[in-house]
């Protein structure tokens, strides 16, 4: 155990020592940071620029339609001709200009109305001119039916289905979709953490060969205490790493919001803006923010104590299988090119993992699928934890699964760090060619 | 017991190569052992079972006495022929690192090493990054590694290659007086000159079995077929050049007329020298009178072709 502690230690130096890993931890932040902010100063200078629309209204419709709203705002004309208007609107760097002649028939004067514009419009644009015109249309037509503003009203209001589970609970609309993708963002770590530390694991292995000390190293110690010192040492080194980066990017985060006077709340702010064209703003707000509430307490009761343990749990595993994998590949070849035939079929469960979790998972957590995938154990520490944000029991993962996937997972880590640590005792001796996959069975029995 | 090291009918194969084929051997405490035979026969195997970083098939392996056990581990130091370091690490740091893993303290490992690295004159080397060194002044730190924590067994796999010959120099005298302290060393090469001046015993491994084993001087005296090497210098005319051809098994004949040096080999079948010195001591001044004993390269050589196979 001893010297397991030494390995260990140096592992752990030698990659903390390094001056990538230096560099890399300490820059990431920087440049995460700088993306957020670069982002947020893009989309300020985006909402900056408004386009203008010149409005020439001749008819008697639409009076109170073409009003201001976000990033596009409209001028109205009047008493002036339709090629006056034109020009006024190109030498003042309108977009274009929306001809609206008179016309008592609203039908009639919808077909008869233009736009011109500089230069090909985006659809954006057209979007909202013509939904304006829809809408109107639509109650001009109603009207015509016999149907009074206020029945139109009353008819517009939209219809929302409250869901609840069996227990009563009351469900959210989108809360799913909002727990997965937390619990997608915890697999994803796992995912990135076992590409690039098992990576830097497998260099690791490699470099020990080809420098030749491997053999001098392996008449100290056994080999799978190496081995195991390796991947132990080179994660403590990862989780290092992603403490830094944790730490400085809240703090770097912190005092640029500071700095720029971002309010972080006012990200969401734009949700409230969808709701403007239907009129009563006023009384809707006090809705928004009761929803938003509820959210929050959704949010709030996700068992994170549980969802983190069980992340501490299926990162430990996963990533001692797919980093025992990856010291084993490293010991079979001499060089780094001749990894890629191996490393492909390492990377597929992941890579399935993450697509199954993004697509199966986010719309039915407990559905075939996603419970298959979060029970097999290559792919059930990223699976399984997407599924976890819901809960465990009632109305979440049953407890039967979680156990299942564990246990698979434990019995797979045995048996793959035993076939791996198989391969690595025959690998790091053998020099000078490319193993096929026929050959490293072969090692298996030796 | 008067072995470090027996082995007895030890046997492991790959896959479908037979590595090694029941090589039973003894090695004497205290001696220098060569362990000798071309690329591919088994040396490496051997020693890695040794090593126990490999373990044979069938067969037992002794170590003083006992059969092997993981706890001797720190009583066998080893320098690989594939030996290396790690190339970022500093030179100290990582000479404490592998005496460590050999059991020793850090405290007294870092005693010994500044011992050592002063007696190789290397000390200004500690702080130094490994990829800074030449191939000969890694060399020295991996042969330093490998004798420091003091084992009773040395096994050394080529250890002069990489050497310049000044150096090579120092390692053999350092070999020598560790033998002195009372190490036993396996000395494995193909390098016979040094076999030559080293090894008190060999063994010659072929073909992934043993083929020869016993004190050189024992074996030297096997191989020797009563040849001498024979040198006058003529009082009697060119007679006596015709004569002794006649009498004898000469060969390699060669006459300067102008000093009357006569040189040639004589093969007697009896090995009986008396009577040729009698008879050549009558005739002519004797200069030379040498028994050709074959050199460990002619042995190994000869051994090796005979059984043929050899690529």
């Amino acid at each position: 155990m001893n010297k397991l502690g030494l390995i260990i230690k140096r592992e752990y130096l030698a990659k903390v020592r390094n001056k990538s890993f230096v560099v890399m931890t300490f820059l990431s932040p920087i440049l995460m940071v700088g993306m957020v902010v670069l982002i947020a100063y893009l989309t300020k200078i985006n909402d900056n620029e408004r386009q203008v629309v010149g409005v020439l209204n001749e008819s008697d419709f639409f009076t109170h339609d073409f009003v201001g709203e976000e990033g596009t705002s409209y001028l109205h004309f009047s008493n002036i001709s339709l090629e006056t208007a034109k020009d006024s609107a190109a030498s003042m760097g309108y977009i274009g200009l929306l001809h609206i002649p008179e016309n008592s028939d609203l039908e009639e004067l919808a077909l008869q109305s233009f736009f011109y514009t500089k230069e090909t419009p985006s659809t954006a644009i057209i979007d909202k001119i013509e939904g304006v015109f829809n809408d109107r249309l639509r109650l001009n037509r109603l009207q015509e039916l016999g149907v009074s503003v206020q029945d139109f009203a009353t008819m517009e209001k939209r219809f929302e289905l409250k869901t609840a589970t069996f227990g009563g609970q009351k469900n959210l609309k989108g809360i799913n979709e909002i727990k997965a993708f937390i619990g997608g963002g915890f697999g994803y770590l796992i995912m990135m953490f076992i590409i690039i530390y098992g990576g830097f694991v497998m260099r690791s292995v490699i470099e020990e060969k080809t420098s030749r000390i491997i053999e001098v190293i392996i008449s100290s110690v056994k080999p799978f205490h190496l081995m195991l010192g390796k991947i132990i040492g080179t994660s403590l080194a990862g989780v290092t790493q992603f403490a830094i980066w944790i730490v400085s990017a809240s703090l770097l985060l912190l005092v640029t919001f500071s700095i720029f006077n971002i309010d972080p709340s006012a990200l969401n702010a734009t949700a409230n803006l969808t709701n403007g064209m239907t009129g009563d703003i006023a009384p809707q707000v006090p809705t928004i923010d009761k929803t938003m509430q509820l959210y929050a307490q959704e949010l709030f009761d996700i068992p994170w104590v549980m969802l983190i343990s069980f992340f501490v749990i299926y990162f430990v595993l996963g990533y001692l299988i797919y980093s025992s994998i990856y010291a084993a590949i490293g010991a079979a070849v001499d060089s780094e090119t001749d990894t890629q035939q191996f490393i492909f079929p390492i990377i597929l469960p992941l890579m399935l993992a993450i697509y199954v979790g993004f697509f199966s998972v986010f719309s039915n957590p407990h559905g075939p699928i996603a419970v298959g995938f979060s029970l097999f154990p290559l792919t059930s520490p990223i699976v399984m934890l997407m599924r976890l944000p819901g809960g465990i029991g009632e109305g979440g993962v049953p407890i039967w699964q979680v156990f299942t996937s564990i246990i698979l997972l434990i019995i797979t880590f045995v048996a793959i760090v035993w076939l791996a640590a198989k391969i690595y005792r025959v690998g790091i001796l053998m020099y000078g060619k490319k193993p096929t996959y026929k050959e490293l069975w072969k090692w298996l029995k030796y | 017991m008067n072995n470090i090291l027996v082995t007895k009918g030890v046997t492991k194969q790959y896959g479908e190569h037979l590595a090694l084929n029941k090589v039973s051997l003894e090695i004497p405490k205290n001696s220098i052992y060569g362990l000798l035979g071309p690329n591919g026969a088994g040396k490496t195997t051997l020693i890695r079972i040794i090593n126990q970083i490999t373990f044979p098939d069938s067969g037992e392996v002794y170590f003083d006495g006992e059969p092997l056990k993981a706890e001797h581990i720190s009583s066998i130091g080893y320098l690989p022929e594939e030996r290396g370091l790690y190339k970022k690490m500093k030179v100290g740091e990582q000479a404490l690192y592998l005496a460590q893993l050999k059991g020793l303290s850090k405290s007294d490992a870092k005693s010994r090493l500044k011992y050592w690295f002063e007696r190789l004159e290397i000390g200004d080397w500690w702080n130094k990054k490994v990829q800074e060194l030449s191939k000969g002044m890694a060399q020295k730190v991996q042969f330093i590694v490998t004798v420091l924590h003091e084992p009773k067994l040395l096994i050394f796999d080529e250890p002069f290659s990489g050497f310049d010959p000044i150096n090579a120099n120092i390692i053999k005298d350092e070999i020598l007086t560790l033998k002195e302290k009372g190490a036993s060393i396996i000395f494995s090469t193909h390098r016979m000159e040094s076999v030559e001046e080293l090894c008190e015993y060999i063994a010659l491994i072929h073909q992934s079995e043993k083929i020869l084993d016993g004190k050189l001087s024992d074996i030297k005296k096997a191989y020797k077929n009563n040849t001498f090497q024979i040198g006058l210098e003529l009082v009697q005319d060119e007679v006596f050049i015709e004569e002794i051809s006649s009498k004898f098994d000469v060969s390699f004949l060669k006459y300067n007329k102008d000093d009357k040096q006569l040189d040639f080999k004589v093969h007697l079948p009896s090995g009986d020298s008396k009577e040729m010195l009698a008879y050549l001591s009558s005739k002519a001044n004797i200069n030379r009178f040498v028994e050709i004993i074959p050199s460990a390269n002619e042995i190994f050589i000869k051994n090796v072709q005979d059984k043929g196979g050899h690529e």
